[in-house]
């Protein structure tokens, strides 16, 4: 690892004065293209992300539709300067995983049996990344799929829950997500009381994953709300393109 | 763009028959809920390789072979050794596979091989460093499919440690530009035994490793690698569904327990 790296100050809080279970703060917006049918921007932290969802539309090339559901066809990517260093913009590894794995936490949502033989295309773009982007970007994706009129079961709330210096934090900023010791993106739907969307790299006992899941689930329940706020600023009569 | 997959369609009749034996807790291949395949272990498999193992998980078979050659470090991590995992899904092992660049699949298992090995810090990749900052000794890892018939991952995992743990690597002198590889070679050292254990979910109950029909009749799997000292390295859900948070402290008890058994089963040839 090369330099010590400190992620907490000499007052217990975090590099950027949180507290262990405080999120960074989240802007959200629903509606913000005017080419897809839905859309919404969500910046956490230093992070900025754009989602976009097209369809349901003719399933092109023919091959991959389905004769009683729709498909979903979903892209994370990062934008070049999204970075400190520049990443190319051919989709690497990570954002191959990450794709599938963000479609493996919509799917569930998505009412698919009615739309047969279309897809639903969701787009993810990162233009900014500060640790946390494919939770920042799945809160935002369910938003765009929401604020498209695509019947859902609910929406989810994604969040990284990690540690840092041996304890459990909540919404880890990109230095605890580099230098911290594990990093556990969970989303959550609270209604269904279900996880759509799990992963864990780094170590964590059982006690610690407990304690991690627990507190994920209180954030995201949080970041649900704003979810809720969000399409309601979006749908409440007086806005002009409505 | 990953798009939803078009899985193999498994008979009406034995997705019935499925979910009919589960709920007596019995099994198509007559296993129970929370018992293993066989699991046969061939170690040295390939011998141009500087370490291998052929892992038999009931009828999947899997390859893993080490090859080991001169690097330079990456640029955050100047004083340690390069770990690459690579996966190939061959076309000879299963319809489903289609020659051609790694699909998300493939992509995703070795992603996930990697992040046991590396996380579990299974080899000390700062002890494979020769000049600091500017050679270090690169591990590749190649997993090939032979034949698939469910939970590619626990097998893969288990197949890398075994060629990990009897990887001989050569000596290589570096002078200015001249990389000379030497007759010397020293083992590897295993730091960590991780192994990882896959759970299949049919609505609230699941089965663990799961054969291929009980992996595409399944909502989703969820796989938890854990350490030789009962810590956790690696989690992951795959497919759609839900799952409780409940359900997920269950599995992490399970795992435990699992990994203990499996451990023994798996690397008693290393460690005897």
């Amino acid at each position: 690892m090369g330099e010590k790296v400190s992620l907490f100050k000499e007052d217990g809080k975090r590099t950027d004065d949180r507290t262990l279970e405080e999120l960074r703060p989240i802007n959200i917006r629903v509606g913000v293209l005017s080419n897809a049918q839905g859309s919404a921007y969500i910046e956490q932290g230093k992070n900025k992300i754009l989602a976009a969802v097209y369809g349901p539309r003719e399933a092109l090339p023919k091959h991959i539709s389905m004769p009683d559901r729709c498909v979903l066809r979903c892209r994370y990517h990062m934008a070049p300067f999204s970075t400190s260093e520049r990443k190319s913009p051919v989709p690497s590894r990570r954002e191959i995983e990450l794709s599938m794995v963000l479609r493996n936490a919509l799917e569930p949502l998505v009412m698919t049996s009615l739309f047969p033989r279309t897809v639903i295309d969701i787009f993810i773009e990162v233009l900014q990344a500060d640790g946390g982007t494919r939770c920042a970007g799945l809160t935002a994706a369910v938003l765009a799929l929401a604020d498209a009129g695509i019947p859902l079961r609910g929406l989810v709330a994604a969040c990284a829950v990690g540690k840092a210096e041996g304890k459990v934090v909540v919404d880890l900023n990109d230095l605890e997500d580099k230098y911290g010791e594990a990093d556990m993106p969970i989303a959550y739907n609270p209604t269904l009381d279900g996880i759509t969307l799990l992963q864990m790299d780094g170590i964590m006992s059982k006690e610690e994953v407990e304690q991690a899941l627990s507190l994920a689930i209180t954030a995201t329940q949080k970041i649900h709300k704003m979810q809720v706020d969000a399409l309601r600023e979006r749908f409440s009569i007086g806005r002009r393109d409505v | 763009m990953s798009v939803t997959s078009q899985r193999p369609l498994i008979s009406k009749l034995e997705q019935q028959e499925l979910h009919r034996l589960l709920a007596e807790n019995k099994r198509i291949d007559g296993r129970t809920p929370l018992k293993y395949r066989d699991l046969k272990v061939h170690l040295g498999y390939v011998e141009k390789a500087e370490g291998s193992a052929l892992v038999e998980l009931g009828n999947t078979k899997v390859l893993a072979a080490v090859k080991i050659g001169v690097a330079i470090p990456f640029t955050d991590t100047p004083n340690e050794g390069v770990l690459v995992v690579n996966a190939e899904l061959v076309p000879l092992a299963s319809p489903v596979f289609e020659p051609g660049p790694p699909s998300e699949e493939s992509i995703s298992l070795s992603r996930y091989v990697d992040r046991s090995i590396r996380e579990s810090k299974t080899i000390d990749l700062p002890s494979l460093c020769i000049v600091p900052g500017r050679s270090v000794y690169s591990v590749y890892i190649d997993l090939y499919i032979l034949d698939y018939d469910g939970n590619l991952i626990d097998a893969s995992v288990i197949a890398s440690v075994n060629a990990l743990g009897i990887t001989n690597v050569p000596k290589y002198s570096v002078e200015g530009q001249a990389v000379k590889k030497l007759d010397e070679s020293f083992r590897l050292e295993l730091k960590d035994y991780p192994v990882s254990i896959t759970y299949a979910f049919f609505d609230d109950k699941y089965v663990v490793d799961p054969c291929l029909n009980e992996e595409y009749a399944s909502d989703f799997t969820v796989s938890m690698t854990v350490k030789s000292d009962d810590r956790f390295c690696a989690i992951q859900k795959n497919g759609g569904g839900m799952v409780s948070p409940r359900a997920v402290m269950e599995l992490l008890d399970r795992s435990v327990t699992l990994g203990k058994e499996l451990r023994t089963l798996a690397y008693g040839q290393l460690t005897g």
